[in-house]
């Protein structure tokens, strides 16, 4: 296990160079920064001395290698748009990030979850004909318009939380909410058919053939068996999480690494959007290998050399 | 005489499905006496496998049982409430399914598996339990119980898989033990292992045993009695002795020509009951053999046969042996 996970951090850096070069490149083809980021009575020493800052001035592959050189020392370069590193910067807005990826997630795993099992367990009945429609209608809504009718409604019209904004508890309901609605409807849908693939499974007429009651098959011997296809779809979807992140972020104002990296791009800012692209890009390696972890402590089947 | 333990009356289970409603066990009655094993011998969807979950009340969800009692050592089964059929599950009434992978669940060791009934059913401690799950493994002749206790099922083989299941099936000291198809899906070898550990169990705990299986060369020589299903009941029943020696019903001798004898080197060759096992859906009407049957006469098409007793303990549901009165 030891060993799996260290082998596995040990392609993270491979992961990485991948998104650098993918950064690079996307950032070189869609424009001069030098262009965006100086104003319109710019001084020739003043773009002289960005593109020099920037290394523009070197070919493109030279660029690029300084580019990794600094990149070994996690240095992404100074913000255009901040004073301070463009780490720093990053770093900074993580752990806003982390607060409303953290909620979200845990929100849209309870009630997705418990939304399935009740699916599963009252299946083709009102309940689950209920439930499955909301997530069915749940899956095709927009966040940011989601986010615009609650902000509408419990902001604006009841006044009960805030439109925008970081501070309390409070300010965090709506967009945790908002990320959660794109999550949850697929962690239900999910459950609902992982539970009742597993209710008919023989190992279950076991269970009851013990004594066991009903509810203790299902909690005891159903629901531990369900939790790896959740976790498989929750692996495969922590890129649905972080793109998500971004978007409701910038719906509420959250002043995670998502506003950042928007309007960073919007400013040109390179060192800010790559050091942006690397924290998201670590995030989601890091969440898929606790994910590939969890599977296997359940799990004793699955071994991964 | 020995005290009858289960006795089950004019049981049907009736089922309703989409693609219509049928009686997959129609009228069955029979008894098993304690500390004796029965066997149930049918073809495929005979019914063998819905009268013993209508036994353990574990039937699927499409179907109920429209008629009939099943008493064990006197009780109604049909009548105790949930909670108390749960405590009948195991402690009296314990089963073995036909295959021991799918039987075990694959995520949890197959010590907290062995462990689950005890704790739960016989509010044993943990480490009590633990003590009398080593001691069941041994009892199963599984070497080294302890490393057994923290295996996982995929690790074992099919035979330490059923000898675990029959482990479990035995913990709370049951009465009875179902034992549907238990060696089906092993091989040769293991199977004879894993029957004769049954009968020595089945002997040593003076159990009851029902033990439903395809095979009549396991009947004969495992059980003391059996009873042959046909399309959802019951067409003839004997001590195995005189089910081999003067099979009453056309169905019997049908499965006794299909037997391969014990040296037989070509098994491709046996010959087979012509014609298919009738559709629950479109049961013929009279006596549902009928249109398989080389006896069949037109009576055989409208009269129901019922069961015409031939010797001591034995007795076959056929027109040839005469009719009931009414
Ligand atoms: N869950 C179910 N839903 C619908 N029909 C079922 C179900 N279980 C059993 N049946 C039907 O009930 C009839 C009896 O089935 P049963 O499983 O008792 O046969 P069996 O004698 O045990 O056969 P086998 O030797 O194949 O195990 C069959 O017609 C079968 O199709
Ligand atoms: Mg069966």
């Amino acid at each position: 296990m030891a060993g799996y996970i260290l082998r596995r951090l040990a392609f993270l850096p491979l992961t990485l160079l991948i998104v650098a070069l993918a950064t690079f490149i996307v950032l070189r083809l869609t424009g001069n920064p030098v262009d965006i980021f100086l104003d319109i009575n710019r001084t020739p020493e003043q773009v002289t001395a960005l593109t020099q800052r920037l290394h523009l001035d070197q070919p493109l592959p030279v660029q690029f290698l300084i580019f990794l050189r600094d990149l070994l020392h996690g240095d992404f370069g100074e913000s255009l748009q901040f004073s301070g590193s463009a780490a720093g910067v990053v770093w900074d807005r993580l752990g806003a990030t982390l607060q409303l990826a953290g909620a979200g997630l845990a929100l849209a795993l309870i009630l997705g979850i418990a939304g399935g099992i009740a699916c599963a367990v009252w299946r083709d009945r009102a309940v689950d004909a209920a439930i499955s429609s909301i997530a069915v209608a749940g899956q095709s809504m927009p966040s940011f318009w989601l986010g615009i009718l609650l902000i509408e409604f419990f902001a604006l019209q009841l006044h009960w939380l805030p439109t925008s904004g970081y501070g309390d508890l409070r300010h965090l309901v709506l967009p945790a909410v908002t990320l959660a609605a794109i999550l949850m409807p697929n962690f239900t849908l999910i459950t609902r058919t992982a539970v009742i693939e597993l209710m008919s499974e023989q190992f279950v007429v076991t269970g009851r053939s013990k004594g066991l009651s009903r509810a203790r098959v299902l909690a005891t011997h159903i629901l531990p068996n369900a939790v790896n296809p959740v976790l498989s779809f929750l692996g495969i979807q922590i890129g649905t999480l972080m793109a998500g992140s971004i978007v409701t972020e910038t719906i509420y104002a959250w002043p995670g690494v998502g506003r950042l990296l928007i309007n960073s791009i919007g400013h040109r800012d390179v060192p800010v959007v790559e050091a942006s692209v690397f924290a998201i890009a670590i995030i989601i390696a890091l969440s898929n290998l606790v994910v590939d972890v969890l599977q296997m402590l359940i799990d004793p089947r699955i071994h991964r050399g | 005489m020995a005290e009858t333990l289960l006795s089950v009356r004019n049981l049907t289970v009736a089922f309703q499905t989409r693609r219509g409603a049928f009686d997959a066990v129609r009228d069955v009655s029979f008894d098993v006496e304690a500390g004796r094993v029965l066997g149930v011998v049918g073809e495929s969807g005979s019914g063998k496998s819905v009268t013993a979950m209508a036994l353990m009340q574990l039937l699927p969800e499409a179907a109920r049982v429209s008629s009939g009692q099943i008493h064990l050592a006197g009780r109604d089964l049909g009548s105790l409430s949930d909670r108390q059929m749960r405590s009948v599950r195991g402690r009296e009434i314990a089963m073995v399914f036909q295959d021991p992978m799918s039987s075990l669940n694959p995520i949890f060791s197959i010590g907290r598996q062995l462990m689950e009934p005890l704790t739960l059913q016989l509010g044993l401690s943990r480490a009590a339990a633990r003590a009398r799950a080593e001691e069941l493994l041994g009892l199963v002749r599984i070497p080294s119980p302890p490393q057994i206790m923290r295996a996982y099922p995929h690790e074992l083989s099919g035979g330490m898989r059923q000898r675990v299941m029959i482990a479990i099936a035995l913990s709370c000291g049951p009465k009875l033990l179902i034992a549907d198809e238990p060696t089906t899906a092993l091989d040769v070898t293991t199977q004879a292992q894993i029957l004769t550990l049954l009968r020595d169990l089945q002997h040593r705990m003076h159990m009851a045993v029902l033990l439903i299986t395809h095979d009549l060369g396991v009947v004969a020589e495992f059980a003391d009695d059996v009873q042959v299903m046909y399309a959802g009941r019951i067409v003839e029943r004997s001590p195995v002795g005189a089910l081999f020696d003067r099979p009453a019903h056309p169905y019997t001798e049908g499965l006794l020509r299909c037997m391969p004898p014990l040296e037989d080197e070509d098994p491709e060759r046996l010959p087979a009951i012509e014609g298919n096992v009738a559709s629950p859906f479109a049961m013929p009407a009279g006596c549902s053999f009928h249109p398989r049957c080389p006896y069949a006469w037109e009576a055989c098409g409208r009269i129901q046969p019922q069961a015409v007793t031939l010797g001591a303990g034995h007795d076959a549901a056929c027109l040839r042996h005469g009719v009931v009165p009414a």
